[in-house]
């Protein structure tokens, strides 16, 4: 048996409280599959479990707040042998075994079939807009059919709802009573998560800064070929050349990509960039997408809408938040020339880059304008030294002059 | 599409993008961007959406036709 535990979901995290559960005891559950929601200072997240196997026993209950590394459920893992308090055969709920394994309680093996996933709390999208209208009224969004923009159910037929009478949907059995805040965040809670981190990063952390200015002219044309043939939802924006180059560059100065802890420093598994995201209303958090240097350019940009959009929405997964190896920050056109960032514990490093403004640059001896962007580094210096980040500085800089190999 | 169905439709994907904004506030010439706080991600999802709802092809080149309300009509009446 498993003990299936409140994982920490950054450095920040104290504890959770369990909101819904998307799975109950007897379901199959399988690496990466979403199993419970919980709330956070930084939303509501969606839990994955990275085991294979059965839900034996859910421990915590909807409502519970539970603390980091305490125990959530129970699961019993592919392979292991029923235990005697198995659910018994003539139970109609599915019981999917594994690869059938003789056992004390002489149950019939059970056909090893495809088993249909975990229930998953609705997927149906709704608009920001409608959410919040929806909760005020009571009214279910996801009950309604969607006339918004790709099928989504828009502000204008949750007013549609209302003004046909719609009752107000049946209170969710939650224990505890609250709703789960999807769409909007506890914006006190958050602030008070980024103030512990923050604090933390800047009375621990010894950090060096460096920048470099880069010259944007070739990857912004060759975007712009790209871009020019394309149609809206397949273009891409410069972000995702930035994050591709950084992932790469990451490979060759793998010091830069990892945590410290425990007075030593842990190379990261693989580069998963952590994307600063700033919420509307003044939120702000940094999930990942993994392993950024094995993937194509479009599939990177439609992976970063998606984060993008979920992270406004309340639907980041707990894996988005425990996994990344180093943080990007970009404030964007309106954002400052440079900005230098505060290391997000127990990261080692945070690159920033400012805005891409035309300047004066200098090539073959004559001032010309140039799409300029300034990119900094701030790292910790127990891991790296100056040498190391000027390094990974300079292959970022080098792989933006040749975005075609990105 | 009428101008005026077309001010619906924009201001309806404004508000999916920025859903605590009062759009009713909204003026003809106002910066979008600077308006109601939309970054590089929102505005291509904002034109995304445009192109979806109307079929327009609305080239890179011409974003910054896109930039008011009033613009958006204006070009979009003409596609």
């Amino acid at each position: 048996m498993i003990d299936f535990l409140m994982p920490s979901m950054g450095a920040d995290m104290e504890s959770g409280r369990v909101a819904e559960w998307l799975v109950k005891p007897g379901d199959a559950v399988h690496k990466g599959d979403i199993i419970a929601v919980v709330e956070t200072q930084k939303g509501a997240i969606d839990v994955e479990i990275f085991e294979e196997g059965t839900v034996a026993e859910l421990r915590a209950k909807e409502g519970d707040t539970v603390p980091v590394g305490g125990v959530l459920a129970i699961i019993q893992a592919a392979g292991e042998p029923q235990a005697v308090a198995a659910p018994p055969a003539s139970t109609p709920a599915p019981v999917p075994a594994p690869a059938p394994i003789p056992s004390p309680a002489s149950l019939p093996p059970a056909p090893v079939e495809p088993v249909a996933p975990p229930a998953q709390s609705g997927r149906v999208k709704v608009s920001p807009a409608a959410r919040r209208l929806a909760a005020e009224l009571g009214i279910d969004p996801e009950q309604l059919t969607g006339t918004g923009v790709d099928g989504a159910v828009s502000f204008a037929d949750v007013e549609l709802a209302r003004a046909s009478g719609a009752r107000p949907a049946p209170p969710k059995p939650v224990a505890g009573g609250a709703p789960i805040h999807r769409g909007g965040f506890d914006l006190a809670g958050m602030r008070l998560a980024i103030a512990a981190a923050m604090s933390r990063s800047k009375r621990e952390i010894p950090h060096y800064y460096l920048s470099t200015t880069v010259d944007m002219a070739a990857s912004l044309a060759w975007l712009a070929t790209y871009n020019e043939t394309r149609p809206p939802d397949e273009r891409m924006l410069p972000a995702v050349l930035m994050m591709k180059a950084t992932a790469l560059a990451l490979r060759k100065m793998p010091q830069l990509n990892g945590f410290w802890q425990g007075d030593s420093f842990h190379p990261g598994k693989g580069v998963h960039i952590g994307w600063a995201i700033s919420l509307r209303g003044g939120g702000l958090v940094a999930p990942a997408i993994h392993d950024v240097d094995a993937i194509s350019l479009p599939d990177l940009m439609a992976k970063l809408r998606d984060l993008v959009a979920r992270a406004r929405s309340g639907g980041l997964r707990s894996s988005e938040l425990m996994d990344p190896t180093v943080t990007i920050t970009s404030l964007g056109e309106r954002g400052a020339d440079s900005v230098i960032g505060v290391i997000y514990p127990p990261q080692v490093a945070i690159l920033g880059f400012g805005r891409i403004s035309e300047r004066p640059w200098v090539v073959d001896g004559q001032v010309v304008a140039r799409p300029l962007a300034e990119l900094s580094l701030a790292a910790d210096h127990r891991a790296s030294d100056g040498h190391a980040g000027g390094l990974l500085l300079s292959a970022i800089e080098q792989l933006l002059q040749e975005p075609e190999t990105l | 599409m009428t101008d005026t169905e077309i001010r619906k439709i924009a201001l309806e994907i404004l508000s999916g993008i920025a859903p605590e904004a009062d759009l009713s506030l909204l003026a003809e010439d106002d910066e979008l961007r600077e308006v109601l706080d939309l970054d590089s991600m929102d505005f291509l999802n904002f034109i995304a959406a445009l192109h979806n709802a109307t079929g327009a092809a609305i080239p890179e080149m011409d974003y910054r036709k896109l930039f008011t309300l009033k613009g958006v009509v204006a070009y979009l009446t003409k596609a």
